[in-house]
């Protein structure tokens, strides 16, 4: 005992020498270097990461790296094109973050070092860390439709990443004539939240069935189902007739494979349409800096360790939220929120070097047909035993034979979602 | 001096261990971690930012029990009833039937140790009242019906939650609606007690009794 130096105690004795130094505090043992935790990404995962971080053990020096000075949610902005929501109402800013102790670095992490365990910033800063959580979220692949690129994406825009392309859209949708045809093209799984391109489509419908009632909405699927699919039909047929006609991946070889913005045009392996507005979304991958830092495989999603979303390419890197390849989990804000609150227990313990507790997951998803017509998709989870994959315990969709006062309060229980989402994210 | 600490430290560190195993011998998650999944709705600390999701923090251990078991059982009453008997922790749980949106699909995904377990954790946080718009003169109006026919219970003016009522004052109003037309419709049980207030007050007061009493519920901080 009397030779072994501070630091190899601090090893040998791992957790328990934590908690018993807790209880009883000796600071000047304890507490050697601050342990720093750096956090990639202000979305959903990010930002609730690093305050549960933060609020989990404030000895722990938590900074934000996120490039944009505020963020647009992407729930809620569909509203937002469908035109009941100001674009204002999904912008959200990070003064917050310093009362919860969390500091902010606006500015683009541009390289990752795992081995050095430093991140660097096109702003020049490096910013040494102990853990790295990143919630990066998504790039588009561009390369995947034929004709659609970045320039094109300005003509035909696909609204994935929500703010100026959101707004463009809208403002697309309002300078159409009546009588106009939409083509929304959805892309194959996986991709950011499942059934958003089809409340989507609810959503302008919504707006035409009051503004433009001769226009129509052509969903061209990549794929031959989708999530809520019965539900949406079945709302889609209720609420808005005829307005809205989805085509199955089946029927179209594939969905949308190449577009003209030049000349408004969105074609498939089988047909040619001359579209009023396009709201193109490419298949994706895991955003840039994932790659870059090397954590993607040959899917280019980010393999992680299902209990503690630990990178399965670098240790000391969890990676979070849409990037992942969370197994059992789909790519949603509610999703990547409770992710964001087991990496945050899973680092908190790792950095006091104690045993990991049992994981919770869940995940719950609104989406908004009409004013009064909300349906949902909702479900609790637990880490299989073998690691595999996040099972579902419980959960399942709105019933079809749900009464209208249901529907409705649905609406009202997905703005309190919202609320309460943005509340733990930037509250 | 270090050595000293070192010892006692050492010693600290065989007792720690000892606890730490009992914890990480169960398979139940944390209070905290079973009970954060909530927040994305519920709001942070269970406080609902609204306009609907009610806030929970506050609330009685039984109650919340109590509404946890009747989802994730489908209101089935004989069976809650035999949860009930089963553990003497839910012995002052009563089974009331109740409608829900999505709690139903989420309570079944929860055993009765983590339901008791969400309960106790979100009973222990203060409760915080909402603030929202409220008609006054409904408001003032629903103070004197509150009073006659609803304080007994509800005390404190629907403040308290010493046992199976829920915390009314402070709930946002269309949380408030819903359960109230709920209570209307027969889709939620109430006690006998209650259903005899509710039917004098409407007497009484007439059609509005029940609006009035939400604005004066909502009006409370």
């Amino acid at each position: 005992m009397p030779n072994l130096n501070r630091r190899k105690f601090l090893q040998s004795t791992g957790s328990a020498f934590a908690l018993g130094s807790t209880v009883l505090g000796f600071p000047h043992i304890a507490g050697a270097a601050k342990k720093r935790v750096v956090v990639i990404g202000g979305g959903v995962g990010g930002s609730i990461a690093a305050k549960y971080i933060a609020k989990g053990d404030s000895s722990i020096e938590v900074t934000i790296v996120e490039a944009k000075p505020s963020h647009h949610t992407c729930f809620m902005s569909n509203e937002v094109i469908g035109g009941d929501r100001d674009i204002s109402t999904i912008e959200f800013g990070y003064d917050k973050f310093a009362s919860h102790g969390i500091k902010v670095v606006q500015d683009k992490a541009t390289a990752v070092d795992p081995v050095a365990h430093k991140v660097t910033t096109a702003g020049g800063v490096t910013l040494e860390y102990d853990r790295l959580v990143m919630s990066p979220g998504i790039a588009l692949k561009w390369e995947t439709i034929e004709g659609y690129d970045e320039a094109a994406a300005e003509i035909m825009p696909h609204a994935w990443l929500a703010g100026q392309q959101t707004a463009l859209l809208r403002k697309q949708l309002e300078s159409m004539d009546d009588g106009g045809l939409v083509v929304l093209a959805p892309p194959g799984n996986p991709f950011r939240c499942p059934p958003g391109p089809y409340e989507r489509a609810a959503q302008i419908a919504h707006y035409f069935k009051h503004h433009k009632p001769k226009s129509k909405i052509l969903i061209l699927d990549a794929k031959d189902k989708f999530s809520k699919q019965g539900l949406f039909m079945q709302g889609y047929k209720k609420v808005y007739g005829d307005m809205i006609e989805w085509v199955a991946g089946a029927d179209t070889g594939g969905g949308v494979t190449s577009v003209d913005p030049k000349a408004m045009k969105v074609s498939t392996d089988f047909d040619e349409h001359k579209v009023a507005v396009a709201n193109i979304i490419p298949p994706q991958k895991a955003a840039q800096i994932a790659h870059d830092a090397d954590l993607t495989d040959d899917s280019g999603w980010c393999p992680v360790d299902l209990g503690t979303f630990e990178s399965k390419r670098h240790k000391d890197i969890h990676v979070i939220g849409d990037a992942g390849i969370i197994t059992g989990m789909p790519k949603s804000g509610f999703a990547a929120g409770t992710e964001a609150k087991v990496v945050a227990s899973a680092v908190v313990s790792m950095l006091q070097e104690k045993e990991s507790g049992v994981n919770s997951y869940a995940n719950a998803c609104y989406s908004i047909i009409a004013p009064d017509y909300g349906i949902s998709v909702v479900a609790v989870y637990k880490l299989a035993a073998d690691r595999s994959k996040i099972e579902k315990m419980s959960g399942g969709l709105t019933p079809a034979d749900a009464t209208p006062e249901a529907l409705k309060r649905e609406v009202q229980y997905a703005y309190s979602w919202f609320k309460n989402m943005t509340a733990e994210m930037f509250g | 001096m270090l050595l000293t600490i070192v010892r006692h430290t050492f010693l600290l560190c065989v007792l720690s261990l000892l606890t730490f195993h009992t914890v990480s011998a169960s398979d139940l998650a944390s209070p905290a971690m079973l009970s954060d999944t909530c927040l994305g709705c519920h709001g942070p600390a269970g406080i609902s930012e609204g306009p609907a999701t009610p806030t929970i923090s506050g609330m009685s251990e039984i109650y919340i029990i109590g509404a946890m078991l009747a989802y994730k059982y489908d209101n089935d009453e004989d069976k809650v009833e035999e949860v009930i008997e089963s553990d003497p922790d839910f012995e002052d749980v009563e089974f009331f039937a109740r409608t829900s949106t999505v709690m139903d699909r989420i309570a079944k995904g929860y055993s009765e140790a983590e339901i008791k377990a969400i309960a106790k954790y979100f009973a222990a946080l203060p409760f915080k009242a909402s603030v929202q718009e409220v008609n006054p003169e409904l408001a003032k109006a629903g103070a004197d019906i509150h009073e006659h026919h609803c304080e007994k219970c509800h005390e404190d003016g629907g403040r308290s939650a010493d046992d199976d009522a829920g915390v009314l004052a402070g709930q946002w109003i269309p949380y408030l609606e819903y359960t109230m037309a709920d209570f209307q419709s027969g889709d939620r049980a109430m006690p006998k007690k209650m259903r005899k207030q509710m039917e004098e007050a409407h007497d009484v007061h007439g059609e509005e009794s029940i609006a009035k009493l939400i604005q004066f519920y909502a009006d409370q901080q």
